[in-house]
């Protein structure tokens, strides 16, 4: 089992209602309108929201459980979150932002060295750059490399697309099918896109305009 | 240096000793207050936030006042901190500090706040997802991104402690090598037939002061901005 969410989520008067299981690794796609919920979904996976009840575990690895009072904080819960709003801190050059999570993660966690994404995400170019002055597509690479090199068990992807032009597209699609593919991490994946979802998931999870998932649990 | 007269170097350096003691005091004070303004919300932040401001808006005389009452040698706060610390306040440098501290208080922690408001708390999640506590977020994220604006509240309460005169001279009193301040200096060359020249000099003292800190405070926020900071000074 890779994500395993069965929470719900009172705010602002309206009730969430999210749960789903999916199978060993690959990439899962949640995919449905804008203001379903999805991202604050992605926030309560990586700690950031807490959930009013229920209990999400992933990997094996029980994060969240309301009844058993768990809630790690999100710094103990080794996900790699790129952001919709990529998040990259201002006040530092690509090389530090890139490496603000892999010195903070324990050796033996980090499962992708600095020159191997370098490599992947086409970004050694870029590393004395201020994050201000990077394009859309390079921001995004950015971004993605900062939370592989954190050493994540598990991936979040919010929208990894949106920022992006046409041209730089492709070049990010075939940047997370390699992640996908090679590095073999369970990786959630934000989309209103369907093409994005076809090419990419290898399962896909509708959300309701309600903000809640369609498929009960098996 | 001959630019100067001996005692119109003792103002000056007592004048920037009683801030300097000021600032060094005042500064964790206004960050926490600061910090709890812009971050906390709790019952009573109105009341705070008003009792910070109160000497902004209170006639300088009256904090000095209340100073005074809390302060004297047999209110319990005097007792206490002569007991205890062995400090006394009245008629020393260090009441002049401690009243220009609480004069520079609500501009340091306006300042203060609405750079701490400005920073992007969703840049603070980013920091924790990335394996970084509380501290380590507050250190390497929050502080550095407030830093610019942490620092023109510095410069900028140290220029208004410079200035300040009614709260001491009602604390401290206004005596030559204690408490005898800038202004208190001016106040005082005023008195005295003839001294037109004097007070010329101890004023344009004054003035290239505050210049300096002024330009000093526009160059730290200058900064904070072309590092993409958006803060508010």
């Amino acid at each position: 089992m890779s994500f395993d969410v069965d929470v719900t989520l009172q705010r602002g008067g309206r009730s969430f209602e999210y749960r789903f299981r999916t199978e060993k690794g690959g990439l899962t796609a949640l995919f449905g309108t804008s203001g379903a919920g999805k991202s604050t979904l992605l926030d309560m996976i990586a700690g950031l929201v807490r959930p009013t009840s229920g209990r999400i575990a992933v990997a094996g690895e029980t994060l969240f459980d309301s009844a058993a009072r768990i809630d790690l904080p999100p710094e103990h819960r080794r996900c790699g979150y790129v952001f919709q709003d990529l998040r990259l801190f201002p006040h530092r050059n690509v090389r530090e932002n890139l490496l603000y999570g892999w010195k903070r993660a324990r050796p033996e966690h980090r499962w992708l060295d600095v020159p191997t994404t370098l490599e992947v995400l086409g970004i050694g170019h870029l590393l004395a750059r201020a994050p201000r002055s990077l394009s859309g597509g390079e921001a995004q690479r950015v971004a993605i490399g900062r939370a592989l090199l954190s050493g994540p068990r598990f991936l979040l992807m919010d929208e990894p697309l949106a920022s992006v032009d046409a041209q730089r597209r492709e070049e990010i699609l075939r940047v997370i099918e390699r992640v996908r593919d090679e590095l073999r991490r369970p990786i959630l994946y934000v989309s209103h896109d369907r093409s994005e979802v076809d090419r990419l998931a290898d399962r896909v999870i509708p959300i309701g305009a309600a903000g809640t998932t369609s498929p009960p649990a098996p | 240096m001959s630019v100067l007269t001996p005692e119109e170097w003792e103002v000056l350096l007592l004048s920037l000793k009683v801030s300097g003691a000021a600032m060094a005091c005042v500064l964790p004070v206004a960050f926490a207050l600061a910090w709890a303004l812009a971050r906390w919300r709790f019952p009573g932040l109105i009341l705070l936030d008003a009792l910070v401001h109160l000497p902004l808006v209170l006639p300088p005389v009256v904090t000095g006042w209340l100073l005074l009452i809390a302060l004297a040698p047999n209110a319990p706060l005097g007792r206490f901190f002569a007991d205890a610390l062995g400090m006394t306040f009245l008629f020393r440098w260090t009441g002049a500090a401690l009243a220009a501290g609480v004069m520079a208080l609500p501009l340091m922690v306006r300042a203060m706040r609405l750079s701490l408001e400005a920073v992007d708390r969703k840049l603070e999640q980013a920091a924790r997802t990335l394996g970084a506590g509380r501290v380590r977020t507050f250190v390497s994220v929050t502080l550095p991104l407030a830093m610019p604006g942490v620092l023109a509240a510095l410069v900028l309460g140290f220029a208004r402690s410079i200035g300040e005169f009614g709260a001491t001279i009602t604390f401290a009193s206004n005596i030559p090598g204690e408490t005898r301040t800038l202004p208190l200096a001016i106040y005082n060359a005023l008195q005295i037939p003839g001294s037109e020249w004097q007070v010329t000099r101890l004023a344009g003292l004054s003035v290239l002061l505050s210049l300096l800190a002024l330009v000093l405070s526009e160059w730290l926020a200058r900064r904070g901005r072309a590092q993409g900071m958006h803060h508010v000074l």
